[in-house]
């Protein structure tokens, strides 16, 4: 079919895109360094400065795989919402999964203080931080379906999404009255988000995390599909709802409350890759819809993050101002052309 | 050969609430047969959702039996239940992408692999139901670029793909015109007969069902009542079916006159 034969040349094109930026973002940032000794590096060589060695391994390289994991992440955490929710709107930030994730990590970097010193520890380990920031996410992604399953409308939905994020706005603000200066710098940089600061550890654990959550969506491509034509249709297709839709809300909690604990709450990619993958490969096939989200999702998070340091500037602009710069149009753009939402 | 494929045995229907058991219909014996188009008439909120939400295993009935296929429905795997019973519904499809062809395919749903490949076969039964249908030439339009009217022969030709031996529709008719209407009667009764699968839907047009279909269930407050229409014509089933001086059934004509 002539289809296929587009998809695959889509994918090809995907693929080599991908590698591209990756390989951009490596070679690409304040300091110079050129692409034969980014090579060399990357290959195990020496470079001819071995500074540039260390910023090639233990700076780039890093960040450019977090890139990658944040972005696949989120992007497949939104397009698993969009269809659970029947809401083109739906994504991780929007619904305020990212800001249930930013109050448990307040409560654990902002009330630290409040702990016995041994249990502050374990707090602000890098498992702590998830396991809150998890917990937070999972929390509001509960509260969302239970209050979709009364709201049928898609507008309502998103407006609860909205209040649960002023709603931790507010209970941050109240955090950093009893914080010291310390915590809230330490938030605040958390906050705005950020790529980089991962050690390869750190990027163990977020590996582990976004592998199991891809699995699961991976598991639900069937049950995503059947849901196109909504819960009854499904359920008459002989899908079993209530498991598929748990391991679906674990899947997208896993996911974005991971990569917001490591990264910070990101805006708008998950909301705005699925589209444009839908977009591109004019289809509803979440097989198709999967693989290209995956692979959109990687790519404009890498180019999001080349951005954020465009060579010859001194500074690093915060990951969060940028994918808003290209997101909130995107979003406003499908507001516009509504009819045909997907 | 005429089978039967769903039959009901001293079936209760209604349900349970805090405030106590609504029962809406009792001792209902009720026996779909296959090759057959059966129609499911009765006034608005008279129940006829909830007889067919049971006798689809969706509800639990108060007391008695559906049997499908000679098996207690509650007893199906609700994959083995996908692959004897299909549904068409009146509900508004959710924002998608879906092509027609695609649409079609998802009624291969219950037999596909985990990661829904169609395999050749089911390639080929996608494209039975869509001649049947005939909407080939839909195949890959969008499913909201399409009329009223096309959609309703979109979900009818998904649930024929789902291959299934009895197929049940809630009010496929509702928002057609008359001659869509008409058109989709024999449609349903053209596929009952080429395929001896039996179709059951309920409708609120009853001149058209009196015509086409081949048995009739009318639901009124005292009782149900399954016969052929001529048979219901002249014991005097219809006139039982509104409580309302001023509409009455001809029994010539077959039809509701307003007085």
């Amino acid at each position: 079919m002539a289809n296929k034969k587009r998809n695959t040349i889509l994918f090809v094109i995907l693929a080599l895109g991908l590698l591209l930026m990756f390989f951009a973002s490596i070679s690409l940032g304040s300091v110079m360094i050129p692409v034969k000794d980014v090579f060399t590096s990357l290959t195990g060589g020496h470079a001819t400065k071995s500074t540039w060695e260390y910023i090639i391994i233990n700076y780039r390289l890093p960040k450019a795989i977090t890139a990658v994991l944040v972005g696949t992440g989120l992007s497949i955490s939104g397009l698993l919402m969009q269809t659970l929710f029947r809401n083109p709107l739906a994504g991780p930030y929007v619904l305020g999964l990212s800001s249930g994730a930013s109050l448990g990590v307040a409560f654990v970097i902002l009330g630290a203080g409040f702990l016995p010193s041994f249990l502050s520890v374990i707090a602000l380990s890098s498992y702590g931080i998830v396991l809150a920031s998890t917990a937070g996410s999972t929390l509001v992604l509960l509260l969302v379906l239970v209050v979709s399953q009364r709201l049928r409308d898609t507008m309502a939905i998103l407006i609860v999404g909205l209040m649960f994020g002023s709603f931790t706005t507010a209970i941050v603000s109240v955090l950093t009255y009893f914080s010291t200066a310390e915590q809230l710098q330490k938030f605040t940089f958390w906050s705005m988000g950020s790529l980089g600061n991962l050690s390869w550890p750190t990027i163990g654990i977020l590996t582990t995390c976004v592998t199991i959550g891809l699995l699961l969506s991976a598991k639900s491509i069937k049950p995503l599909n059947a849901l196109l034509l909504g819960e009854n249709y499904a359920k008459s297709m002989g899908l079993n709802f209530k498991q598929a839709r748990l391991v679906i809300i674990f899947a997208t909690s896993i996911l974005s409350g991971a990569i917001t604990a490591f990264a910070g709450p990101i805006a708008f990619i998950g909301l705005a890759v699925p589209h444009i993958a839908k977009l591109t490969f004019q289809t509803s096939n979440h097989t198709v819809l999967f693989w290209s989200t995956l692979f959109f999702g990687s790519i404009i998070m890498l180019f999001c993050d080349i951005v954020s340091q465009m060579p010859g500037f001194e500074v690093t602009l915060p990951i969060n101002a940028i994918t808003s710069i290209i997101g909130a149009p995107v979003v406003i753009w499908l507001l516009v052309r509504k009819r045909n939402f997907q | 050969m005429i089978r039967s494929i769903l039959n009901t045995s001293n079936l209760n229907i209604g349900y349970k609430s805090k405030k106590g058991v609504t029962t809406i219909a009792k001792d209902l014996n009720l026996n779909l047969d296959s090759g057959k188009l059966i129609t499911l008439i009765g006034a608005n909120g008279i129940g006829k959702s909830t007889l067919l939400r049971t006798i689809t295993g969706i509800q639990k009935p108060l007391s008695g039996n559906v049997y499908l296929n000679e098996k207690e429905i509650s007893h199906y795997k609700p994959l083995e239940l996908a692959q004897n019973l299909s549904l068409v519904l009146t509900e508004k499809l959710p924002p998608s992408s879906l092509s027609v062809f695609e649409l079609v395919a998802l009624g291969r749903q219950p037999y596909t692999n985990w990661v829904d490949k169609l395999s050749n076969e089911d390639v080929v039964k996608v494209q039975e139901a869509m001649q049947l249908t005939q909407i080939e030439h839909l195949a890959s339009k969008k499913h909201f670029q399409i009329s009223d009217g096309q959609l309703q022969k979109v979900l009818i030709a998904r649930a024929l793909a789902q291959d299934t031996p009895l197929i049940i529709l809630d009010e496929p008719t509702t928002h057609l015109d008359l001659l869509h209407k008409v058109s989709l009667f024999k449609l349903l009764k053209k596929l009952t007969h080429e395929t001896q699968k039996c179709i059951l839907f309920s409708t609120h047009d009853i001149d058209l069902a009196i015509q086409l279909s081949d048995e009739m269930i009318i639901m009124t407050p005292e009782s149900i009542v399954q016969d052929q229409p001529c048979n219901l014509i002249s014991n005097g089933s219809f006139n039982n079916l509104f409580k309302d001086e001023h509409i009455i059934f001809d029994a010539e004509k077959g039809k509701f006159i307003v007085n």
